[in-house]
């Protein structure tokens, strides 16, 4: 009998034992996922897939940034000599052109000839710029192939523009969505703490008992509602009122997500600090009442020094999920992904750029990375914040 | 007792293997934009057909043409043509595909109702959604900003309107992505300066569709189901089915379902545009 009950307890044991080891594992496997394919942005083309950009090789041109590309592209630079080659009109070749240009019987009915037809006219074309696979051209390509230097970390973090699926060659420049999601993120800390906090207070130490039995469950009802819900309030209701209150030419804002954002991390943060709130002694409340203090003096000056580490747990799984939540921001805050200037002004917040693009991004490819890259931004943000509070709290035992 | 049981349910599996053998079935994959058509003529299919059952899945156009080359769908659908590089993947890995245009789909660009603009030419259209263009009074109407409202990156509407209307050129930076086809509807319908664009059966009474010039303002045409099928309103596209010819016996009634008069229908009532 001894025997089986000392079983029992290692068994217990091994099984605790496990579990904890597992959690763990899963959790630095995720870590270990997230940033090896994150950082593997940065050994990346901007350049999807088996694309090559080529140009004739009498072009004394060596290299093009992703943004030359794009402006290439997007028609905003035509010549040459703004890349320091000669002064000679630039003529875009893909694809798309060798459709329009030659006909289906000149191409072959498996595209036989069309190698031989691309190496001619870049040739022909001294001001060419092509953009094929490798397997587009003829092993005995007469141009020169154009190296893509790779995403920088550089443009990664200090550039302005997020253009991931801007062909041939994309744009990742996070600067505007880290901005963006702080932005979101500390409007709605600066709403939702100060409101929490008294509410809680309110709750825990002035409204009688009957009141409190209605509020509190009602407050825990904000925490049930679907995040889409609020997104689709924040779009219906929200952005309408900004618009007219502020007089602006669109009401989708970053004071908009951070309203929204409010609300939601509402229900975690008067939850929690109340449940702190309420385990302050009655011993101790008693002894300052008892030597003459207020009631208000008694909340300030013994009752929240008290509950401090509880309220500051309150707020940091508000921030957390301010931080973190998609679907409401992605409906209320217009998702321009331009460097806010103000809480009036559209922005594209990191988790929702992540949720809009994850689905369509080939897996494994740039965009991909990108994204990935994104998400270890946005865990060492939430990183530094329980970093910070940590201290705080360490802070306070010492005193 | 034991042996009753045991043939019965030697039975019961004989008879589902027998039936299964009879019932056809395939799935269909690819464009979200032609997603919600194909459920439509697949449950209208299936319920005509009993024995033939559907899977119909979304991902996107792209999505679609590469499970079509890798063999995990039957049919890609899909909301813009096979580009010339996938046809060469096709080529490559030797297999015969067969195109179908089951539908077309036409986009309106939408303003608010209060706007006083109309109509706008292709030009205009691609200053303003890459933010050449940034007052309503550059293009005839009142001195007000212009919002730019788009659909998500990751969509197939969003390529095509960039690739038809913008001419390949990236949106500007301060275009307002949305998750959604409803949220640019209701966003333009409370946003005075805004213009977005939508597929023409969500463009409801709560904005206002503009007529769109292709030929630097001679004509204006009105977005409408009749012009689109005539092929006078410039932003329309065709919807396609691909398959492998390998399996196109199985593949073909449904196909031939889809071009029918009932299925046509069905087009129609969805709100993209018929082909007859």
């Amino acid at each position: 009998m001894k025997l089986f009950r000392k079983a029992v307890e290692k068994t217990t044991e091994s099984v605790l034992f496990l579990s904890s080891t597992v959690t763990t594992i899963a959790v630095l496997f995720i870590v270990y996922f997230l940033f090896s394919e994150g950082l593997g942005i940065f050994k990346s083309s901007p350049v999807e897939g088996t694309f090559i950009m080529v140009v004739n090789k009498v072009n004394p041109v060596v290299e093009l940034s992703a943004k030359e590309i794009k402006d290439i592209f997007n028609g905003d630079k035509t010549n040459w000599d703004q890349f320091g080659g000669k002064h000679d009109s630039i003529i875009l070749f893909t694809l798309t052109e060798v459709g329009d240009m030659f006909t289906e019987e000149e191409l072959g009915a498996n595209y036989e000839y069309m190698p031989s037809k691309i190496d001619s006219f870049i040739t022909a074309n001294p001001g060419v710029l092509g953009y094929f696979t490798k397997n587009n051209l003829p092993s005995d390509f007469q141009g020169k192939i154009l190296p893509i230097s790779n995403v920088s970390l550089k443009e990664f973090f200090l550039g302005r523009e997020w253009y991931p699926t801007s062909a041939p060659a994309a744009l990742y420049g996070t600067l505007p969505l880290v901005l963006g999601t702080l932005w979101v993120s500390i409007g709605a800390i600066l709403l939702a703490l100060p409101i929490g906090l008294i509410t809680s207070l309110y709750m825990a130490e002035i409204a009688n008992e009957k009141l409190r039995r209605i509020l509190k469950p009602l407050i825990e009802l904000l925490a049930g509602i679907p995040s889409v819900v609020y997104g689709f309030f924040g779009l219906v209701i929200l952005v309408p009122f900004i618009q007219k209150t502020f007089n602006l030419p669109v009401g989708e804002t970053a004071l908009a997500g951070s309203i929204i954002l409010a609300i939601m991390a509402l229900p975690t943060i008067i939850t929690i600090s109340e449940d702190a709130i309420r385990t302050t002694p009655v011993s101790l409340k008693e002894a300052s009442l008892a030597l003459g203090a207020t009631r208000w003096q008694t909340i300030v000056r013994v009752i929240l020094p008290y509950s401090r580490s509880g309220i500051i747990a309150a707020s940091i799984l508000g921030i957390g999920r301010a931080v973190g939540e998609t679907m409401a921001v992605l409906m209320v805050t217009g998702n321009a992904s331009v460097i806010p200037h103000s809480f009036l002004q559209p922005v594209r917040t990191i988790p929702a750029t992540i949720a809009a693009e994850l689905g369509e991004a080939p897996y494994g490819g740039v965009h991909f990375k990108a994204l990935f890259a994104l998400g270890i931004i946005l865990f060492l943000i939430t990183f530094t914040f329980n970093t910070l509070v940590e201290l705080a709290k360490a802070k306070k035992i010492k005193q | 007792m034991k042996k009753y049981i045991l043939s019965t349910a030697v039975l019961l599996t004989l008879f589902s293997v027998f039936s299964y053998s009879q019932k056809i079935s395939f799935k269909i994959k690819g464009s979200d934009t032609v997603l919600p058509l194909s459920q439509l003529e697949a449950e209208q299919y299936m319920k005509n057909n009993s024995n033939t059952s559907i899977s119909v899945t979304g991902g996107g156009s792209g999505v679609g043409l590469s499970a079509l080359l890798s063999g995990t769908t039957d049919i890609a659908q899909s909301s813009r043509k096979m580009k010339i590089e996938e046809k060469q993947k096709m080529i490559d890995s030797g297999k015969a595909v067969k195109e179908v245009v089951i539908a077309k789909d036409a986009l309106s660009v939408i303003v608010n109702l209060g706007n006083k603009v109309s109509q706008l030419t292709r030009e205009q259209l691609e200053g303003i959604f890459t933010g050449k263009i940034s007052n309503w009074k550059e293009v005839g109407g009142e001195d007000l900003g212009i919002i730019v409202y788009s659909r998500e990156t990751s969509s197939g509407t969003y390529e095509f309107f960039k690739e038809h209307v913008l001419n390949k050129k990236n949106f500007a930076t301060s275009a307002l992505l949305m998750p959604a086809t409803g949220a640019i509807v209701q966003s333009v319908s409370q946003t005075k300066g805004a213009i977005g664009y939508v597929g023409l059966a969500y463009a409801d009474k709560s904005v206002k569709s503009l007529k769109v010039s292709y030929d630097k303002g001679v004509t204006f045409v009105d977005a409408n189901i009749a012009n689109a099928m005539n092929l006078t309103y410039p932003i329309t596209r065709p919807l396609y089915y691909y398959y492998l010819s390998s399996i196109e016996k199985t593949v073909k009634p449904f196909v031939d379902f889809i071009l029918s008069a009932e299925g046509q229908q069905i087009v129609r009532t969805e709100g993209y545009v018929p082909l007859k």
